[in-house]
């Protein structure tokens, strides 16, 4: 039996960029508990635009919880209560009846409000970016199983490439740091046999570019609750290695070069 | 259904500015390895390898101390506390090879340059972090950090401010007037027996097994070393070798207030041996027996 709900939202409300924003209270009346946190959004929205108003702006995109456009902050954490879900994935049957939400944008100062809910992560591309790209052998088609990959590697791999990129854990960092981003990205290509040509000058400049927009680990953690693909710290352990042996091997490379 | 007011419903998103520029400019490389020390993964690694080396100071300035507990000893024919016995080993390190002290210096030096490169990283990494956070209007919800790693800029600053004082105190005697360079147990007794002193003591002990719990936690992280039987025992090594320094170092304020260490009422600038003959080492630690072994000795000497 689905139930409904009546909320009190206070949302974040800002023009744009530059503007000041502020919280602004709205009542979300009727919500079914099957709806995902953004459909109540909708309803909410739904509402304003009735009355005249301007709906409220919020990120999103597939809906099911794998393209990361949606992401903020609710009641305090990252994507809310749940665990290991994207906003998208979060049901109001998790929320009570009359209870008040608080909803805000992500924070940092790498990612500036674009207007409401909506903030700009394109430092994430640029770290993306800047890994460049994998040596692919061109001509026919390998075959599928050409490359032995030990099962353990494989499977490191996938967990790392599970990173959504919404940017959840730079929300939930007190440092507003990228090193859980950053590192699933490299460890999703240092920890396979195609990766391995570019690891050390991979590494080098997506941390170099990283740390131009970001703070710096301090391992409180946060980032690994706030994630909602549940990508680990050990990550962050590996690029920290990698980074270093990266500053010795491209030196050494570097050298070969002159 | 509804008739539906006209609203403008095209966004007025303006292209954004900001985020594509870097917050900051990458530096002129140094040559290696300075270089490491020029991003924020190498200044972990150096936090992280002076901070071993920090800890493994502090545990063994810890058991060092304990020697406090032994009191009175013979040594060399005469007797003295084992406490002032072994400062005078620390200053005779290598004495064959290096003149009296200078491998003390060396080791200073050592801590001196280890405890700069953990301030300025920590400095730096501070301003860097500052910079790229902002703070949530409403409150946070924190769920995986803990008092301890919170309170890490804090609980180094207070005690920092506690090293000087230590120093100054116990190192240089400028604290007090009765200050006796060598004599070191009187000198700590002298000090703590001072409630005010021994609650600082303790309160910034307590601060710096704080600080050393997060740290000695993060250090495995930090120098990249992460196996699952490591992570497994993280938790338990940082609470361990924490709670070691915290029992150790909280003890010596604690007995010496309760009276449980060996201490002298007379002029401290009189020799041990001395004071012995004067019947004013206090021995309210030991049983009687030692205090008579000390007193036989220092007759048959």
């Amino acid at each position: 039996m689905s139930q409904t709900l009546n909320l009190t939202l206070k949302v974040w409300r800002q023009e744009g960029p530059d503007a000041d924003g502020s919280f602004e209270t709205y009542k979300a009346k009727n919500i079914p508990d099957d709806a995902s946190f953004l459909e109540m959004l909708d309803v909410v929205n739904e509402d304003l635009i009735d009355n005249g108003r301007t709906p409220i702006e919020f990120p999103h995109d597939c809906r099911e919880g794998i393209c990361g456009t949606c992401g903020v902050m609710i009641n305090g954490r990252a994507h809310g209560q749940e665990k290991g879900t994207a906003t998208c994935q979060l049901h109001m049957r998790k929320f009570s009846d009359g209870d008040t939400i608080v909803i805000e944008p992500w924070r940092a100062a790498a990612f500036p409000v674009v207007k409401d809910l909506v903030v700009d992560r394109s430092p994430l591309d640029k770290i993306i970016e800047a890994g460049g790209y994998v040596t692919a052998p061109t001509g026919t088609a390998a075959d599928a199983n050409d490359t032995r990959i030990p099962k353990e590697a494989a499977d490191s791999s996938m967990d790392a490439a599970a990173c959504i990129g919404c940017g959840a854990c730079v929300a939930a960092c007190p440092n507003s740091a990228a090193q859980l981003f950053t590192s699933a990205k490299l460890w999703h290509l240092n920890s396979l046999p195609q990766g391995q040509p570019e690891r050390y000058k991979r590494t080098e400049a997506m941390v170099e570019t990283m740390e131009q927009f970001f703070g710096a680990c301090t391992n409180h953690g946060e980032c690994y609750e706030a994630c909602p693909k549940e990508i680990t710290l050990d990550f962050i352990g590996y690029m920290n290695r990698d980074y270093i042996k990266s500053k010795v091997k491209n030196r050494k490379l570097a050298g070969q070069q002159s | 259904m509804n008739k539906r007011k006209a609203v403008n419903l095209t966004s007025t998103v303006s292209p954004q500015k900001s985020g594509h520029k870097p917050l900051r400019e990458t530096k002129k490389e140094l040559p290696f390895p300075l270089n490491l020390y020029q991003s924020a993964v190498g200044k972990k690694w150096v936090m992280a390898i002076t901070g071993l080396m920090l800890v493994g100071f502090v545990i063994g300035h810890m058991v060092g101390n304990l020697k406090m507990y032994l009191g009175v000893l013979e040594h060399d024919g005469s007797a003295a506390y084992d406490m002032d016995i072994y400062a005078e080993f620390l200053r005779n390190l290598l004495v064959p090879i290096l003149p009296e002290g200078v491998f003390l210096w060396i080791l200073r030096g050592g801590l001196l340059t280890a405890v700069i490169l953990h301030i300025h990283s920590f400095y730096s990494l501070t301003r860097l972090n500052i910079a790229s956070g902002r703070s949530y209007e409403s409150k946070q919800d924190w769920l995986a950090s803990n008092f301890a790693s919170r309170s890490m800029r804090y609980s180094g600053i207070i005690v920092l401010a506690y090293i000087i004082f230590h120093i100054l105190d116990l190192t240089v005697g400028a604290t007090s007037d009765e200050f006796v360079h060598g004599a070191v147990q009187s000198n700590v007794v002298n000090s703590l027996s001072n409630p005010v002193i021994a609650g600082f003591y303790i309160v910034a002990n307590i601060l710096l097994c704080v600080h050393i719990f997060h740290g000695i936690f993060s250090v495995f992280q930090s120098l990249g070393v992460n196996n699952p039987n490591i992570n497994r025992m993280k938790r338990g090594i940082a609470t361990a070798v924490s709670g070691l320094i915290l029992v150790g170092n909280v003890s010596f304020p604690v007995a010496i207030l309760a009276g449980a260490v060996e201490y002298n009422e007379c002029d401290p600038k009189l020799s041990v041996a001395e004071q012995v003959e004067e019947n004013c080492v206090n021995s309210s630690g030991h049983d009687s027996d030692s205090d008579d072994d000390s007193h036989s000795e220092s007759e048959g000497y």
